[in-house]
C-alpha cells in the first residue's frame, strides 16, 4: 500500500532521500522564529520607529509564507508536473493584484476625493 | 468520503478514482491531490479579496475604536501560537501516516484538533469581547471588515476541525487504507494553508493595525 502512496508523496524527494524530514525541521525552526520576533518587535516596541518596524514584520510575513509553502506543503518545480508550481505563481500574481491594486486605486480615489474627517470616501461612514 | 467530495467539487470523483486507482498504480491519487491544490488555490483568492477589502476600508473607524484600543497582542499572540503548533503537530502525524502507524497517527491527530479548537476558543472569546464592548462588525467599515476576514479564517478552521474529527472517527473504521492516505493529505494541505492565510492576518491586521 505504502509503496503505491510513495511516489506521490515522494515525488519531490528524488534523490535527496529524506529531504522532505529535514525540510519540515528547518520550517518548524524558521516558523517559530519568523512568527515571534515581529511579535517581539511590535509589543515590545524596540525599534520606536512605526515604519521600519512595518516593513519588517510585512517581510518577515512573506518569508514566513514562502517557508510555509515549501517546508509543509512540499511544493516544488517537481511535484505533479510542475502544475503546483505553475498554479500556486498563478494565484500569487492575481492575490499581488488584488490586494496592491486595491489598495493603491483606492488610497489614490481617497486622496483626490473631497476631503472627508478621517481620510475615507464618504459611502463607508 | 463526503467531505472530500464536496471540497473537491466533484460529486462523482471519488469513486470514479477509487476505481481507477486499481489498475494504474497512485494516477486517481495524483489527480486528487492537485485537484486539491487548486481549490487551495481558488481559496487563498478568496482571502485575498477579502484582505484587499479590508486594506481599502481599514482606516474607516467612523468615529468608533481604533485597532490600538481593541486588540489585545497577547492574546493574539496565544491564538498564533497555538495555531502554529497545531500545523507542527500535524507535520508529526504525516510520517507516522506514510508508516501505517494508526495509534501515533490518531495521537497526533487528536492533538492537532485539541490545539484547533483551543485557536477557535480564544477567537470565540475576543469576538464576544468586542461585540459586548460595542466594537461589533456594525459598529464600522473597519470592524466590518474585520469580523469578515477573521470570521471566514475561523469559519474554515471550524470546517477543519469537524474533518479532523470525522478522519479520526475513520481511521478507527478503516485503518490507514489508501483512501485514507488521500484524505489526511488533502487535510493536511488544509490545514496548513490555513496557517499559511493566518499569517497574513496576525501581520497585516494585528501587528500593522496596532503599529499605525
Amino acid at each position: 500500500m505504502s509503496t503505491l502512496l510513495d511516489p506521490a508523496l515522494h515525488a519531490h524527494d528524488g534523490p535527496h532521500g529524506h529531504g522532505s524530514r529535514r525540510g519540515y525541521r528547518v520550517g518548524t525552526i524558521l516558523s517559530i522564529l519568523l512568527t515571534a520576533v515581529p511579535f517581539w518587535l511590535v509589543m515590545s516596541g524596540v525599534l520606536r520607529d512605526a515604519q521600519t518596524t512595518a516593513l519588517l514584520i510585512f517581510a518577515m510575513a512573506m518569508v514566513q509564507i514562502v517557508v510555509h509553502v515549501v517546508c509543509f506543503l512540499h511544493l516544488d518545480t517537481r511535484s505533479e508536473g510542475g502544475w503546483t508550481l505553475l498554479a500556486f505563481l498563478f494565484t500569487a500574481v492575481i492575490v499581488v493584484l488584488t490586494i496592491g491594486g486595491s489598495i493603491w486605486v483606492m488610497y489614490h480615489l481617497n486622496t483626490n476625493m473631497m476631503p472627508m474627517p478621517g481620510g475615507t470616501m464618504g459611502p463607508v461612514r | 468520503m463526503t467531505d472530500h467530495a464536496l471540497r473537491s467539487g466533484q460529486p462523482a470523483a471519488t469513486t470514479w478514482h477509487l476505481a481507477e486507482e486499481e489498475d494504474h498504480d497512485h494516477g486517481g491519487n495524483g489527480a486528487t491531490l492537485l485537484g486539491f491544490w487548486i481549490y487551495l488555490m481558488s481559496d487563498a483568492l478568496i482571502f485575498a479579496s477579502l484582505f484587499a477589502m479590508y486594506g481599502v476600508v481599514s482606516t474607516g473607524y467612523a468615529g468608533g475604536p481604533v485597532p490600538r484600543e481593541i486588540f489585545d497582542l497577547k492574546l493574539v499572540a496565544l491564538n498564533t501560537a497555538f495555531l502554529l503548533a497545531s500545523s507542527i503537530t500535524f507535520g508529526q502525524a504525516m510520517p507516522h501516516m506514510e508508516m501505517g502507524r494508526v495509534g501515533p497517527t490518531r495521537f497526533w491527530l487528536a492533538i492537532t484538533g485539541l490545539l484547533g479548537a483551543a485557536f477557535l476558543g480564544i477567537e470565540l472569546y475576543e469576538f464576544a469581547h468586542l461585540i459586548a464592548d460595542g466594537a461589533g462588525p456594525q459598529r464600522s467599515a473597519f470592524l466590518s471588515a474585520f469580523f469578515t476576514l477573521v470570521g471566514t479564517h475561523g469559519a474554515h478552521v471550524t470546517v477543519g476541525l469537524i474533518w479532523i474529527g470525522s478522519m479520526l472517527v475513520q481511521i478507527g473504521q478503516h485503518g490507514l487504507s489508501l483512501p485514507m492516505k488521500r484524505r489526511l493529505m488533502c487535510l493536511s494541505m488544509f490545514w496548513h494553508f490555513l496557517d499559511i492565510i493566518w499569517i497574513g492576518v496576525f501581520t497585516f491586521v494585528y501587528l500593522y493595525g496596532v503599529l499605525r
